[in-house]
């Protein structure tokens, strides 16, 4: 079985064989590694999808090396919009950023009332690994690089509905500029994300959260509706 | 200079940083990766504290149950304070937003956290999080270190400690990114690197990087490491690929049978108990499966379904219709760096180490599934509180130890070096030794042919090094100082294992199968002496 992997040196692909084994794309990386050519650089964790440390892209689709299989012919990448630091490994020092900005935390706690319902509430979105998958697969990115995009947004949904927040407005207001609506819908977030989040459904329901309170679609805002509001019908 | 600089970005690390920040001091926490990937992302099953909210319990029976686990080896004052602050930690967690799992009605503050019982427990104990609370934990503990602007260095690999006349002084690493050798300057410095068991490579449960960095660099510094024998084997990991299934599968009802199809020990005695019993089915030519099958799709998609989708992935088989084979392997490593009540290490003056790294005597023999979580959090802010205390009085003039200089010239070395063994080859070989020499059953002959091994792979060490030169973002580099940690390391437990002549709790050697409370009932502690 042979696969093609993204080599940052020259910028091209290189071509490794490995063992007619059913392997992990991880497994494989590892056996390339310990066997084939020490120099082949990427991002390992715990093996066990939990860790957010190994996504790449495989013929163009955001995986967990970990939990892909790997096959004939895989062509191997990094992440989209992230700096390349070296083969498949990236930086990923913009998470923290883009967290800070939308204020994803309690910030003044409350004791309240909760069931198991409440908890359901934001069970998925909590099961969030970080590893940047769907930063890497959101096309707003190739226009927008300071949209804050589905992991953030899916954070930020997460603790604006926290009954324990006395304060959930505040998150509201953190993610109107190059947040919420600037998002297509397109929902390639929600198609790669390896913990089955749906990012664009929280997105859609952070935009009714954010009309509740008082925030409205810039672009509807400024859009013409083809009559003139001061001429009367 | 940093008031306080803290090693590892896990669990223990995070909490340790907001307790000291909150008590005033300036803090920098420095990690091989970043945060959210740490180990602690993988604790699975729940945290334990007594809050009687599925049937009765008490703070007594949490500090009995731990005490009983730990064979006569934890101190009983700590396991006391632990156990009777655990309410108060979780309490804390739910003030920060962690999600936990609730009771189906409605309940104010920690009432309303559901509880499972693990293996040990005499009650529903553990506070969980479905099986992510680890992840939920940690990725909770990130969120508020960001709100109170903890300042983070990533991909930085400790190389030494700065120790000067037994005194903390900083550390040296290896910016990743670079390649460049550095000094960060700290009043006190606090250990949370985590364990060890990955010396048992292809046969842990473990991330590939809890090398036991941090212990290895103590033991370079003077100050001592205690009970490095003590491993803890879980029993239910996947076969083929040592992944984890959480004891709350059994917690839930999960049996264990054999390819007879028969069951063989009690599911929730203590992890040593069922993984010896495990261990000895599959010595007999049986294979062993978890089997929780009568749970059904819909309950195992609701308490379990990481477990679930593992399953499907590594073993192909779907747990809600077939038996999951499993093995035991290493998971966990109670022994670790010698510090008192304070978490103090042993030796080394403002050096504080918290977490799996070290060993503050709460798990003795043999840790209870829940205890961990519970440690990294709990310790974990008293290890910033006391780390805060000290760096008052520290002094804050830099220390003129050359250990930079030191560093530097080694690190060249390593570039200097054209490696005629690979090290990626003796690193499975050490598992392989570790696992069937060092593992669940023990006897003093395979423990001495361990040791020669790993002796003459010390000596081989010279030979091994790296292929790649690059300076930036080399990984085959950091992969070999994680090796050499191990190495270093793998004497200790081995050593400790062979002189521990009895049987208590993870530690079960042939030929002595009893505790030996009149010579054994006592830490093993190993420290590096220069010869004079």
């Amino acid at each position: 079985m042979n696969i093609d992997i993204s080599r940052s040196s020259d910028n091209s692909f290189q071509k490794y064989s490995l063992p007619n084994e059913d392997m992990t794309l991880l497994q494989a990386l590892n056996f390339i590694k310990s066997n084939l050519d020490a120099s082949l650089t990427f991002s390992v964790g715990c093996r066990a999808s939990v860790c957010g440390s190994c996504a790449v892209r495989v013929d163009g689709k955001e995986v967990l090396a970990c939990e892909y299989r790997v096959k004939d012919n895989d062509k191997i990448e990094p992440l989209n919009y992230h700096k390349v630091r070296r083969d498949l490994k990236v930086d990923k020092t913009h998470t923290a950023h883009l967290l800070k900005r939308v204020s994803s935390w309690i910030e003044r706690p409350q004791d309240v009332a909760l069931s198991s319902e409440d908890e359901k509430l934001t069970e998925k979105q909590s099961d969030c690994i970080l590893c940047n998958s769907c930063y890497s697969a959101c096309p707003v990115y190739a226009i927008t690089p300071d949209f804050l995009g589905p992991f953030a947004l899916t954070r930020a949904y997460r603790y604006s509905i926290d009954k324990r927040e006395q304060n959930p407005k505040r998150v509201i207001d953190n993610i109107q500029t190059q947040g919420v609506w600037d998002c297509t819908l397109c929902g390639e977030c929600s198609n790669v994300c390896p913990k089955g989040i749906d990012s664009k459904m929280d997105i859609m329901m952070l935009r009714g959260i954010s009309v509740q309170n008082g925030h409205q679609d810039p672009s509807f805002a400024n859009m013409s509706f083809g009559f003139d509001p001061n001429g009367g019908f | 200079m940093v008031d306080i600089l803290i090693i590892g970005s896990g669990g223990a690390g995070l909490s340790s940083a907001l307790s000291s920040k909150q008590a005033g001091a300036s803090v920098l926490v420095v990690g091989k990766s970043y945060p959210t990937n740490s180990q602690t992302s993988m604790a699975q099953g729940g945290i334990n504290a007594s809050l009687s909210n599925i049937g009765e319990d008490s703070i007594e029976s949490h500090i009995a149950d731990t005490i009983k686990s730990a064979h006569g080896l934890c101190d009983e004052q700590s396991v006391r304070d632990l156990c009777t602050n655990a309410p108060e930690t979780i309490a804390w967690l739910e003030s920060i937003g962690v999600p936990f799992s609730r009771l189906p009605e409605s309940h104010q503050g920690i009432d309303s956290i559901s509880q499972r019982r693990l293996g040990g427990a005499s009650a529903s104990r553990a506070c969980y999080a479905q099986d992510y609370t680890g992840l939920k934990i940690l990725h909770t503990l990130y969120d508020k270190c960001l709100k109170e602007g903890i300042e983070f260095r990533d991909n930085y690999y400790l190389l030494n400690l700065i120790v000067e006349d037994g005194v903390a002084g900083g550390a040296i690493f290896l910016d990743i990114y670079s390649g460049e050798v550095v000094q960060i300057d700290a009043k006190s410095v606090i250990i949370a690197t985590g364990g060890y068991a990955s010396i048992y490579h292809g046969y842990t449960t473990n991330a590939f990087g809890s090398t036991g960095d941090g212990i290895a660099c103590v033991l370079r510094a003077g100050g001592g490491v205690s009970d490095m024998e003590f491993i803890q084997f879980h029993p239910t990991a996947l076969k083929n690929s040592a992944i984890l299934v959480s004891e709350s599968a059994r917690g839930e009802g999960g049996l264990l049978v054999n390819s007879n199809g028969e069951r063989f020990v009690d599911e929730l005695k203590p992890r040593d108990e069922v993984a010896r019993a495990i261990f000895e089915q599959i010595n007999s030519g049986r294979d062993v499966f978890l089997d929780i099958r009568a749970l059904g799709e819909e309950r195992l998609q609701e308490l379990l379904p990481q477990e679930v989708a593992l399953c499907k992935l590594h073993e192909n088989i779907d747990p809600a219709k077939e038996l999951i084979p499993i093995k035991p392997v290493a998971h966990y490593t109670m022994g670790g760096i010698a510090v008192d009540y304070t978490l103090e290490v042993n030796g080394i003056n403002g050096c504080f180490g918290v977490g799996e790294c070290a060993n503050a005597k709460i798990h003795g023999a043999n840790r209870l599934g829940g205890n961990s979580l519970l440690e990294i959090v709990s310790l974990g802010r008293l290890a910033g509180e006391n780390a805060y205390k000290y760096a008052i009085y520290a002094s804050n003039k830099v220390s003129s130890s050359n250990q930079l200089q030191k560093d530097r010239e080694y690190i060249q070395s390593i570039y200097d070096n054209t490696p005629s063994k690979s090290f990626y080859k003796s690193r499975e070989e050490l598992g392989e030794i570790f696992y069937s020499s060092v593992g669940i059953i023990r006897d003093n002959d395979s423990l001495h042919n361990a040791l020669k091994s790993v002796v003459d792979m010390q000596v081989d060490l010279s030979q091994m090094g790296i292929e790649d030169k690059n300076r930036e973002d080399n990984s085959n580099l950091v992969e070999f100082l994680e090796f050499s940690s191990s190495l270093l390391l793998a004497p200790t437990i081995i050593s400790s294992a062979i002189a521990r002549d009895e049987s208590r709790g993870a530690h079960y050697k042939e030929g002595f199968e009893r505790e030996d409370d009149i010579n054994f009932k006592k830490h093993i502690v190993i420290n590096w002496r220069d010869e004079v």
